[in-house]
């Protein structure tokens, strides 16, 4: 070390100044940009190319289908023979009903999970439940359809006698059972990048760890549990066969529960696997339907980067 | 070595007067006996005996690692939220073991506040930071919780800086008005002890300045434990000092005596500096 008379040895300057002028690395530098450009590319197109088709055959849906009647109609009637229907209301409606009964049931077992797994659980417990949550969230949905179809809808239906064996209620359930995960683990990730420091100030104080966990962690990571509920949301919303299979087919515009309805997946699942002759109302009408879906989900994802701008927390 | 005290006191602009007479019969508020300590394997307090009395500052010095933080932390429990930590030994709080299986830890904590090295206020407003404390214990009443911030903000010599924006976040602030904020918080409570933990080593002299004289006011109201690794500090304010090394507690007395007549070697030669 330190002796400048050491024979032949290049000294790290000469080592960095010979890599720098490596002409093959000065290449590959500059061609990096222009390849991660186009991949980049691919998939910006792909979503432009996606978007853009729906927008087309939307656009053809409504010279056939008055506007005005798809968005304020009370009745989706598309295979009658002598008077179709196609207001959309009685779809957008199912799917809130499902969206609105899974978000009740998932957002308080998803928070809890949340609080629990951040505030009380030791790490190994942590590292036993994160994996199992992840599983949960890894089950294919057709095996949470026929979950639903088979066992949930038989058990609520000794419970609420008047339940059809199609409903809003059990894929609602269902559906909230899906996205716990999301919830759990998203707000999980929120409450666990608040500092230590903080809690300690709080425990110093006398709070207990659920007075900590309530009124200090849940506010201070707010933002993000807020943002993992509507991405939640707006996964409950785009879900599609538990609500195929356990939900029905039947387009209802009231606010009941315990009878059939139909969303605007499921609607969509209905005429694609069925036979719609191409250059129908109802061959275009998915892509109606599929354009307001579309909205929605935008939508949501929209309030959810609003939220975490708007509410984001400086530590 | 009298010459290096005149001196300190001369720079923080304190009359030598300010140094208080320390009567030994103040009533004890800690009692520490045969505390040890181990995180895993590690001992890190061994055999600490150290009374804490009523209105007095307790300065705890010694260079870094020695185990001052650890201390500070078992007075109020703190430490337990490491895992793996072992105590034997006791520590009688107003004549109470703290370590009794029974003891109420969230009611010693209530009891004892706590300051930390770098300010920590939660991420609310002024007004929420200091009525936090009061409002987990139960105070619903704006009126009541109103009159308890004005007072400990005042307490904490930080209501003039921040009466017009008491709403407005504590990240908000610089660092030695987040620290004052915190020690507000602290007294929001009206706690009987204060530990503090370098709570000036993140400030600048001027918030540094201001803490101190804090600290002497507040010797009035409350029992402070301070731990610093500056000796013209603990000099300054304190009116006993405990020396640790490894560990240990290798002299505890009076601060003026401590600095001018250490007992032990390594005492002195620390606080000359001669190493740490
Ligand atoms: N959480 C911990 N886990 C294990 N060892 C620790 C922990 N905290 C501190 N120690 C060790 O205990 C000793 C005393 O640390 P500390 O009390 O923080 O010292 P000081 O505050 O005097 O600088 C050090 O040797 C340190 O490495
Ligand atoms: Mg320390």
């Amino acid at each position: 070390m330190g002796n400048p008379a050491a024979p032949k040895r290049a000294t790290v300057r000469q080592m960095i100044a010979k890599s720098a002028g490596n002409k093959r690395k000065r290449a590959a530098e500059r061609a990096v940009p222009v390849v991660l450009f186009l991949i980049a590319a691919v998939s910006v197109l792909t979503t432009i190319g996606i978007v853009g088709t729906l927008v087309a055959e939307t656009v053809t849906f409504f010279t056939k289908v008055p506007f005005w009647s798809f968005i304020t109609g009370r009745e989706w009637l598309p295979f009658s023979n002598k008077d179709a229907q196609f207001g959309i209301l009685p779809l957008i409606i199912g799917t809130l009903k499902v969206t609105f009964i899974a978000v009740i049931t998932a957002v308080p077992i998803g928070l809890s999970a949340a609080i629990y797994l951040s505030e009380y659980a030791s790490d190994n417990t942590r590292r036993i439940i994160k994996p199992v949550l992840e599983v949960l969230a890894g089950i294919p949905t057709i095996v949470y359809g026929f979950f639903a179809l088979t066992f949930v809808t038989p058990l609520l239906q000794t419970v609420i006698p008047g339940l059809k064996i199609f409903n809003a209620l059990s894929p609602g359930i269902v559906v909230g059972i899906m996205i716990i995960p999301m919830i759990a683990s998203l707000s999980e990730d929120a409450m666990s990048a608040v500092p230590n420091p903080i809690r300690e100030g709080a425990l110093a104080l006398g709070a207990t760890r659920f007075e900590v966990a309530v009124k200090v962690v849940l506010p201070a990571a707010l933002s993000g549990i807020l943002a993992s509920v509507v991405l939640a949301t707006s996964r409950a919303i785009g879900e599609t066969m538990i609500v195929s299979l356990a939900g029905g087919a039947t387009p209802a515009f009231n606010l009941g529960f315990t009878d059939s309805i139909q969303t605007m997946t499921a609607y969509i699942v209905q005429v694609s696997t069925g036979d719609a002759g191409y250059g129908t109302p109802i061959y275009y009408s998915i892509y109606a339907v599929g354009f307001t879906l579309f909205l929605f989900t935008l939508l949501m994802n929209w309030i959810a980067h609003r939220i975490t701008k708007r509410f984001r927390e400086a530590y | 070595m009298v010459q290096v005290m005149e001196r300190t006191r001369e720079r923080a602009g304190l009359k030598q007067t300010a140094a208080p007479a320390v009567p030994d019969v103040r009533p004890l508020v800690y009692d520490t006996k045969l505390l040890n300590l181990w995180y895993g394997n590690h001992h890190a307090l061994k055999n600490i005996d150290l009374p804490i009395r009523e209105n007095e500052v307790t300065a705890i010095i010694g260079p870094s690692g020695c185990g001052k933080s650890t201390y500070i932390k078992t007075l109020n429990r703190m430490v337990e939220l490491v895992d793996d930590v072992r105590t034997s030994g006791e520590i009688l709080y107003r004549s109470r073991n703290i370590f009794d299986r029974n003891y109420p830890v969230e009611e010693l904590r209530t009891r004892v506040g706590m300051v930390f090295q770098k300010p920590n206020p939660f991420p609310k407003s002024i007004y929420d930071n200091v009525a936090y404390g009061p409002r987990i214990h139960g105070i619903r009443n704006r009126q009541i919780l109103d009159e308890i911030v004005e007072k400990s903000l005042r307490g904490a010599a930080i209501w003039d800086e921040v009466k017009d924006r008491l709403n407005t976040n504590a990240y908000s602030l610089s660092g030695g008005q987040q620290q004052r904020i915190c020690i507000a918080r602290a007294l929001a409570i009206e706690p009987d002890v204060i530990l503090m933990d370098e709570p000036t080593s993140a400030l600048d002299p001027i918030s540094t300045l201001k803490v101190e004289e804090l600290v002497q006011e507040l010797r009035e109201d409350y029992s402070i434990v301070i731990v610093t690794h500056n000796m013209q500090q603990a000099a300054r304010i304190s009116d006993r000092t405990a020396f640790f090394l490894s560990g240990e507690v290798v002299e505890f007395d009076e601060t003026d005596k401590m600095f001018s007549n250490p007992e032990h070697k390594r005492t002195e030669d620390y606080i000359s500096g001669r190493f740490g």
